[in-house]
């Protein structure tokens, strides 16, 4: 299913999170893409809320860290691929050991990263600037039950 | 587990995020060596110049660390006391190889094993020098991936008062440098370029949070200065090609102003709330002289003055020293880890 919504503010961006991380069952990843500053951190905030995997304000960016991890309703694995140099990184950072049936794996920066994410049928979502504070969040391939 | 006599020598062990560190502290002071691969020849031998993520690139390196650092400590496995480990916070498959390899020779050599929290540490590096700390004492933590307050009771004592809710000061120091077209590390390159800009060229929003907040916010600050260069939309070109080199010294001081003016006063707002003696600063962002001279002057303007302890530069960034100095403190406290030790990825 896709899905094209904007957001006004960085607190509705969080609120789209958290719409898509109530609909969350486990098993799913999700790709996220889009420039800095367009919000990807903020949706995530959302999604781990939704997900009651962590509050908004546990999420922060995995930037340096690459890797977050929350646990709750579902596990909550939150990838920055940002700073990472090669699929070989990806793979060894053990994504295959982030996706289990109670697990939701979420990428930023997925395009860097895509050849690897290509063989699951994950969930894309892109942001874009529309503006100081507007935001065009772009859902695509996303499950049946994830209806936005 | 007897010294006879002799100083209390640590083994610390540092793989958290991209460095592989080995260090020996005796009496958790007096420093016998620091291994950080990335700054030694061992990087040329084993690894590229940018930081690798992988974990491989620990496990390739930690043996040679750890046999370089007890080389140019002058002391072989009978004269380490203990084995100290950094297990959390960080990047999981990162810890592992450091746990790892400090259960191995826990075991191995009969010594205990002592679990250390990484941003506990980065406090260590502020206290080495100190005999003694006038409490209360309130700490800020700064790094690229980290942005915290503490209470701080003691070395082993830390009640966390604020952290980031988004982007680390460090993270947002890399890309405003990216954003500028500035090498990276950003750190060293923002406070170079920003040395020649004006810090009150452009008003760059203070993200405070709420007057009672002790919590921080980086990423607006962030987006601001994108939006300077390209636009509120974005649509716009990037300006950044044809600014010259003040103008881009302009735009690095001023948002290095900002960024710094929320560090120095949420730290001052939680000074103030504890009735802080003493302000703690560690992490790598701590090596900004900028921050250091603008905490240094809040603490002097207060009444009684505050005393301000700041890492040495070299132990600013990730490193074992402060591992195996902080290992020392919870030795004398009895504070072993057993060999069920697993890294955590929050802490």
């Amino acid at each position: 299913m896709d899905v094209e919504i904007t957001s006004e503010s960085p607190e509705q961006t969080i609120y789209i999170g958290r719409r898509i991380g109530q609909k969350l069952r486990g098993g799913e990843i999700i790709g996220i893409c889009g420039p800095l500053g367009s919000g990807k951190t903020h949706l995530i905030k959302g999604i781990a809320a939704g997900a009651r995997a962590g509050a908004p304000s546990d999420v922060n960016s995995p930037t340096f860290v690459i890797v977050n991890e929350y646990k709750g309703r579902l596990d909550l694995y939150h990838i920055d691929a940002y700073r990472l140099n090669s699929i070989a990184e990806f793979e060894m950072l053990g994504f295959d050991d982030f996706c289990y049936p109670e697990s939701v794996v979420v990428i930023e920066w997925a395009d860097k990263v895509e050849s690897a994410l290509r063989s699951t049928d994950y969930m894309r979502i892109g942001m874009e600037h529309a503006g100081a504070t507007i935001r065009r969040i772009h859902v695509r391939n996303a499950p049946k039950y994830v209806d936005l | 587990m007897e010294t006879e006599g002799r100083p209390i020598n640590v083994l610390g062990i540092e793989t958290s995020c991209d460095e592989t560190a080995a260090a020996v502290v005796a009496e958790g002071r007096e420093v016998k060596s620091s291994v950080v691969a990335s700054q030694t020849k061992l990087h040329e031998k084993y690894g590229g110049v940018v930081p690798e993520v992988a974990s491989r690139a620990h496990i390739e390196k930690i043996y040679p660390v750890v046999s370089e650092a007890m080389e140019r400590a002058g002391v072989g496995e009978r004269e380490i006391d203990a084995v100290a480990v950094a297990n959390q916070p960080g990047l999981t498959i990162a810890l592992v190889v450091g746990v790892t390899a400090a259960k191995a020779l826990s075991l191995m050599w009969g010594k205990p094993l002592i679990a250390i929290n990484h941003l506990h540490a980065h406090l260590q590096s502020a206290m080495l020098a100190e005999e003694r700390l006038e409490l209360p004492a309130v700490a800020l933590i700064v790094s690229g991936g980290h942005t915290c307050l503490y209470d701080c009771e003691s070395p082993l004592e830390l009640e966390l008062m604020g952290r980031t809710i988004d982007d680390a000061a460090g993270e947002a120091f890399d890309k405003v440098a990216m954003i500028l077209g500035l090498a990276y590390p950003g750190g060293p390159s923002i406070e170079m370029a920003a040395a020649k800009g004006d810090p009150k060229a452009i008003d760059f929003a203070r993200t405070m949070l709420g007057r009672d907040s002790l919590d921080f916010s980086f990423s607006g600050l962030k987006t601001a200065v994108l939006y300077y260069c390209r636009g509120q939309d974005m649509k716009g070109e990037d300006r950044v090609a044809s600014m010259s080199e003040q103008e881009i010294a302009d735009v690095a001081a001023s948002f290095q102003a900002a960024a710094i003016d929320v560090l120095v006063r949420k730290t001052e707002r939680a000074a103030g709330r504890i009735g802080a003696r003493t302000v703690l600063l560690g992490g790598g962002v701590a090596a900004n002289s900028v921050l250091r001279d603008r905490l240094r002057e809040m603490c002097d303007s207060a009444e009684p003055a505050r005393r301000l302890l700041v890492a040495p530069k070299q132990y600013c960034t990730d490193n074992a020293v402060m591992v195996a100095s902080l290992g020392y403190f919870k030795y004398k406290a009895g504070l072993f880890a057993d060999l069920t030790l697993e890294p955590k990825a929050s802490g």
